[in-house]
């Protein structure tokens, strides 16, 4: 270590190099990760001059080091100097822009990218276009896949002779004979459309368009859909038809379900994209077709598009559109034979009713709502109980009530303990649009129920559900309602449900205030601290101390101390353990 | 676990849009999935394996054959023995025509005659061509390639299952297979056929018929992938034109397997199919397909399912070994780079490929690999897997792999030694140390003098080590305050 005792600007950069050379993979990527900390040491010059050339030059390892290094690269420009030296960065970065895996490349270009916007305009065309350039003519198709990211952010800021390149470079790319290029190109091609000015838009990229657009490959055609939006959003409406609308029809019409699936997933997208005039003659037909497709995963992206779409129709004919034309549809797919349509379906078919008003709702959403609600899979039924607030605003809960119930206590009672852990969360909120009558003559013996699942996880929920309703409900309805039941379990010959007991008064200690808690819980917990079963014991310690700050002060001195000091000579390690923590803690409270 | 069970659950639609779309569009589909199905999230995500199971088998067809709603008909021919020979290659046109309409198998229940019809159409066929003489006229091939074309070739239907496990699952089986099957049959016998005339037939055989072929290899019946592998070794034997485009495309798919999506079923059957390629190729070899080993073959090693074709990829990469012994450095070198850091399944598989090479290895070549290799032997001895460590222990007990330790010993002994030692005695499974007692011993028989050399300096080796440890400590410490007292200096111009 020659540079240790002597000036800190001195360190020989084999001494760092060797950092960088480690044979330890991990040691050697701590040393890649804190890159900027050895080129500070450094400085700007040698960084230039003597780290760069070594990483240049060096470019063959783990690629878990390589994506740690392009990240670092992208945040040097300080490092060797500031913009007017940024251009050192390129080399580097130009090798792993050609790397063989994908998250370094791309993570090489992202950084690139950056760079590139600090470049100064004559740098830009004598430094960072050649190295497009370069890319883009490479013999592996790892670079000339980078090169397709790199055309958009050095475009804008070039000159017309140089530009005139860069479109050719991209058309030749469009047209690479390996299917990775092609993708690639095709992924950035409406980003690239975004940076050229219109009338190229129309004579180059919408012939780059059609011909991806009809690839021989579905991995490329379905990347020209989403290319699709942001080319359709720079054309002018009068173009559209002409430049794009043949495209998007036959790809909505695609033999490969994968390009149907992405014109389905891109839907709404892509109605926006192409105005009201084009969505009312071509789109409302497509959507139907896709609506009706033969693959489940076509149904069932496009009945997630459904409220979406439909929402977005142009006002003056909404409601004649959506029930002459989307409704049969959506009626259908309440039936599917696949419970993921069925499901993404229920998602948003409630949204509906807010678009159609009250007495379309009643009239011909309502039995869809019901007959989904009695749908075999739970999924679909609580993706319509999930979104029950939508409809309460349009016709009010009453009007689901009576189907409501049935559905609830069946998830409720689900043989998979994650359908009722799901209806669990739904409680509150639907106890909320319910009202507290409602719910205590149906629900509250469910939330009861729950206490005593044989799952943790339920009771856990059940408990914290309790938590919420209290909140909502108030402690006068929790005095009456939930907490004799809940002291009641405090007897039960399992320890379980009496630990359950516990874990009730620690989440409702606080909601339900001083008084409940001081007069009817705490002497159930002190009680308790007699239990034969240790966990339960100490359970009573860590509930003690959870309780602690809502009793007063007197309580606190003569009647939970003495329990803990008891607790703390118990004969079991944790119970002792956990006394002896909540007396530390109780005494910072009582002597705050 | 409740983020594994989203994964599963939403996956349905999403994944197999991103084996389609590769990595351009993993973030984005996976974005998509958290916004498009919020409902995902809450919702049981257990598929249990045994109710899937229960039910009924599950089978599927493509898009094509749905959605056509109409009852076929089909004139039924007279057979072709029933006629006189001269007008035989006019009916077996218009078998072949009427063999063209596909049916739906998913509904069981629609068009059963003409099912069966076109079933002992097919029959008769696969029988004519194997037999008959004279049947091939000209005419005849862009109908049969029509024929096959409209039967085979489909978009394949979405995955039914999302982490498809070959071990634990059935595959699913396309419902169509009774005509498919024929369909095959029929284009191996004719493809096989003496009268058959690769120069005609290239005209309809073409690149694009290739290409769908290549394809169709993702199918998810076992059944379909070894009728195309045995077609699409005809036609690499058939048609010299088409070589070199055909292993391209193979290229361009393991590509796209590797580095995009992670999902092809049939990796195995190419390169079952390229083992015998490779077999062939002339020597020296080009640098197309030197490049084809270092940039595809040895990637393929990354993929996560390598367990479902790795049989067949050590196989050719010896084959490459056995053509050209140079290339053994490079490949080591490629397996050394992707040498798996948390599967240990996949570290026993590697060690096995890395014998089978050792097999065939030249000393001179082993000679300039030994370092790193060795290296990493000596981690994959010390590692806490059992069956890691045990797979490389029992190199030992190979008599080739042993000559060659013993020839270089005085480079291979300070590697492994400390490793070794260590294991020696700290090894919590008492088989692997039994192991390691052995090897130390046939150290200790091949060069006495310097495993005691070894065995003295260990401890102060250790200490070394140690020493050097600190100091590298003690440099980024100094490196970590520099970079503290000049950022306050030039506040705001260094990043941090």
């Amino acid at each position: 270590m020659a540079g240790a005792d002597g000036d800190d600007s001195l360190y020989p950069i084999a001494v760092l190099i060797d950092e960088l050379r480690n044979e330890d993979v991990q040691l050697r990527l701590n040393s890649i990760k804190k890159l900027s900390t050895i080129a500070l040491a450094l400085g700007v010059e040698r960084t230039r001059t003597e780290l760069l050339p070594f990483l240049t030059d060096t470019i063959y390892d783990e690629d878990e080091v390589l994506l740690a290094l392009a990240e670092q690269l992208g945040n040097f420009t300080m490092l060797v100097g500031g913009p007017e030296y940024v251009h050192c960065l390129l080399p580097p970065l130009e090798s792993l822009a050609t790397v063989e895996e994908t998250v370094v490349r791309d993570k090489a270009v992202e950084s690139l990218r950056k760079i590139s916007q600090e470049h100064s305009p004559v740098d830009l065309e004598v430094h960072f276009e050649p190295l497009v350039k370069r890319l883009a003519s490479g013999d592996w198709f790892t670079s000339r896949t980078s090169a397709c990211g790199l055309f958009s952010v050095c475009y804008p800021r070039v000159s017309s002779t140089v530009k005139a390149e860069i479109r050719q470079h991209f058309r030749t790319l469009c047209s690479d004979d390996t299917p990775m290029v092609r993708r690639a190109a095709a992924s950035k091609l409406g980003e690239f459309a975004k940076v050229l000015e219109l009338d190229y838009v129309k004579s180059d990229i919408i012939s780059l368009f059609t011909a991806l657009a009809s690839d021989e490959q579905d991995s490329v055609r379905l990347l020209a859909v989403e290319a699709c939006v942001s080319i359709a959003t720079l054309l002018p409406q009068e173009d559209l038809e002409s430049l794009v609308m043949p495209t998007l029809r036959q790809a909505a019409e695609d033999k490969s379900w994968r390009v149907r699936y992405m014109v389905a997933d891109k839907f709404s997208e892509l109605q926006k994209a192409v105005g009201p005039e084009i969505t009312k003659n071509d789109l409302v037909p497509a959507f139907q077709n896709l609506l009706k497709d033969c693959e489940a995963e076509v149904r069932a992206a496009a009945a997630n598009k459904v409220k979406e779409f439909c929402e977005n129709l142009p006002e003056e004919n909404r409601e004649q559109i959506i029930m002459t034309h989307i409704l049969p549809c959506v009626k259908e797919l309440v039936s599917d034979t696949n419970q993921h349509v069925k499901s993404a379906l229920a998602s948003v078919i409630m949204g509906l009713s807010t678009i159609l008003g009250k007495d379309n709702t009643i009239e011909h959403l309502l039995p869809l709502f019901l007959a989904q609600l009695k749908d075999e899979c739970p999924e679909v039924r609580l993706n319509i109980i999930s979104n029950l607030d939508c409809v309460n605003e349009v016709i009010g809960i009453r009007q689901l009530s009576q189907s409501l119930l049935p559905a609830i206590v069946e998830l409720a009672e689900d043989a998979k303990w994650r359908v009722r852990l799901a209806i669990i969360e739904y409680m509150p909120l639907l106890a909320g649009q319910l009202g507290v009558e409602f719910f205590d003559e149906k629900l509250n013996t469910l939330c009861m129920a729950w206490l005593i699942d044989h799952v943790y996880a339920i009771r856990e929920a059940a408990t914290c559900n309790l938590m919420k309703l209290v909140e909502k409900f108030g402690a006068e309805w929790a005095q009456n309602t939930i907490v004799p039941k809940v002291l009641g379990m405090a007897n039960d010959p399992n320890y379980l449900h009496r630990m359950t007991t516990l874990f009730c008064i620690n989440a409702l200690s606080e909601a339900c205030g001083q008084d409940i808690t001081t007069k009817q819980m705490l002497p159930v917990v002190l009680k308790m601290s007699n239990d034969q079963v240790a966990n339960v014991r100490f359970n009573v310690a860590k509930s003690l101390q959870k309780i602690g700050p809502v009793l007063d002060s007197n309580a606190l001195q003569t009647e939970v101390k003495p329990v803990l000091e008891k607790l703390a000579t118990d004969t079991d390690m944790d119970v002792k353990y956990f006394a002896q923590e909540a007396i530390s803690e109780m005494l910072f409270v009582v002597s705050s | 676990m409740n983020h594994t069970d989203v994964e599963v659950l939403s996956d349905c639609s999403i994944r197999s849009i991103m084996m389609a779309t590769g990595n351009f569009l993993k973030n984005r589909a996976m974005s998509s999935a958290a916004t498009t199905s919020p409902s995902v999230d809450k919702v049981d995500g257990f598929s249990r394996k045994s109710v899937r199971k229960a039910k009924q088998k599950r089978s599927q067809s493509s898009s094509q054959f749905r959605a056509q709603g109409k009852p076929i008909e089909l004139t039924p021919l007279p057979l072709l023995k029933d006629v006189p020979a001269p007008e035989q290659p006019e009916l077996f046109l218009k078998k072949l025509q009427q063999c063209c309409t596909v049916f739906d198998f998913i509904d069981t229940l629609s068009d059963l005659k003409m099912k069966e019809y076109k079933r002992s159409t097919l029959n008769e066929l696969v029988d004519y061509v194997t037999v008959s003489r004279g049947y091939l006229t000209e005419q005849a091939y862009p109908e049969v390639v029509k024929m096959v074309s409209h039967n085979i070739f489909r978009t394949l239907p979405p995955s039914d299952s999302n982490e498809f496990d070959p071990e634990e699952d059935e595959p699913t089986l396309e419902a169509s297979w009774p005509h498919l099957q024929l369909v095959y049959e029929f284009f191996i016998r004719f493809l096989e056929s003496q009268e058959f005339q690769p120069s005609i037939a290239k005209k309809y055989i073409d690149q694009k018929f290739v290409l769908q072929l290549l394809e169709l290899f993702d199918s998810e019946d076992p059944r379909e992938r070894d009728y195309l592998k045995t077609v699409l070794h005809r036609i690499y034997g058939k048609f010299l034109g088409l070589r070199a485009f055909i292993r391209k495309q193979i290229n361009n798919i393991f590509l796209r397997f590797v580095y995009e999506t992670e999902h092809f079923n049939g990796v195995a059957e190419l390169l079952e199919i390229l083992g015998s390629i490779i077999n062939g190729f002339a020597l020296p070899l080009k640098a197309e397909h030197k490049q084809f080993l270092v940039k595809v073959l040895i990637p393929l090693h990354t993929v996560r399912s390598l367990s479902l074709f790795h049989a067949q990829l050590a196989y050719c990469i010896v084959q490459f070994l056995e053509k050209d012994p140079t290339l053994t450095e490079p490949v080591i070198r490629g397996l050394l780079k992707f040498w798996p850091k948390t599967c240990s399944q996949k570290e026993v598989m590697f060690l096995g490929e890395l014998e089978e090479i050792l097999d065939v290895i030249e000393p001179t070549q082993f000679v300039k690999i030994q370092e790193p290799l060795f290296k990493q032997i000596s981690r994959c001895v010390s590692s806490p897997h059992f069956q890691v460590a045990e797979r490389a222990l029992y190199y030992w007990n190979n008599e080739y792999i042993m000559s060659l330790i013993e020839e270089n010993s005085s480079v291979i002994l300070p590697i492994m030694f400390s490793s070794l030692y260590r294991i020696s005695k700290e090894h919590w499974n008492p088989a692997i140390v039994a192991l390691v007692y052995n090897v130390l011993k046939a150290f200790m028989e091949m060069n006495s003098t310097l495993f005691d050399e070894l065995t003295a300096t260990y401890k102060s080796d250790r200490q070394r080590e140690k020493k050097k440890e600190k100091e590298r400590e003690d440099l980024w410490k100094k490196l970590e305050d520099l970079e503290l007292k000049r950022g306050l200096r030039n506040d705001g111009i260094i990043p941090t």
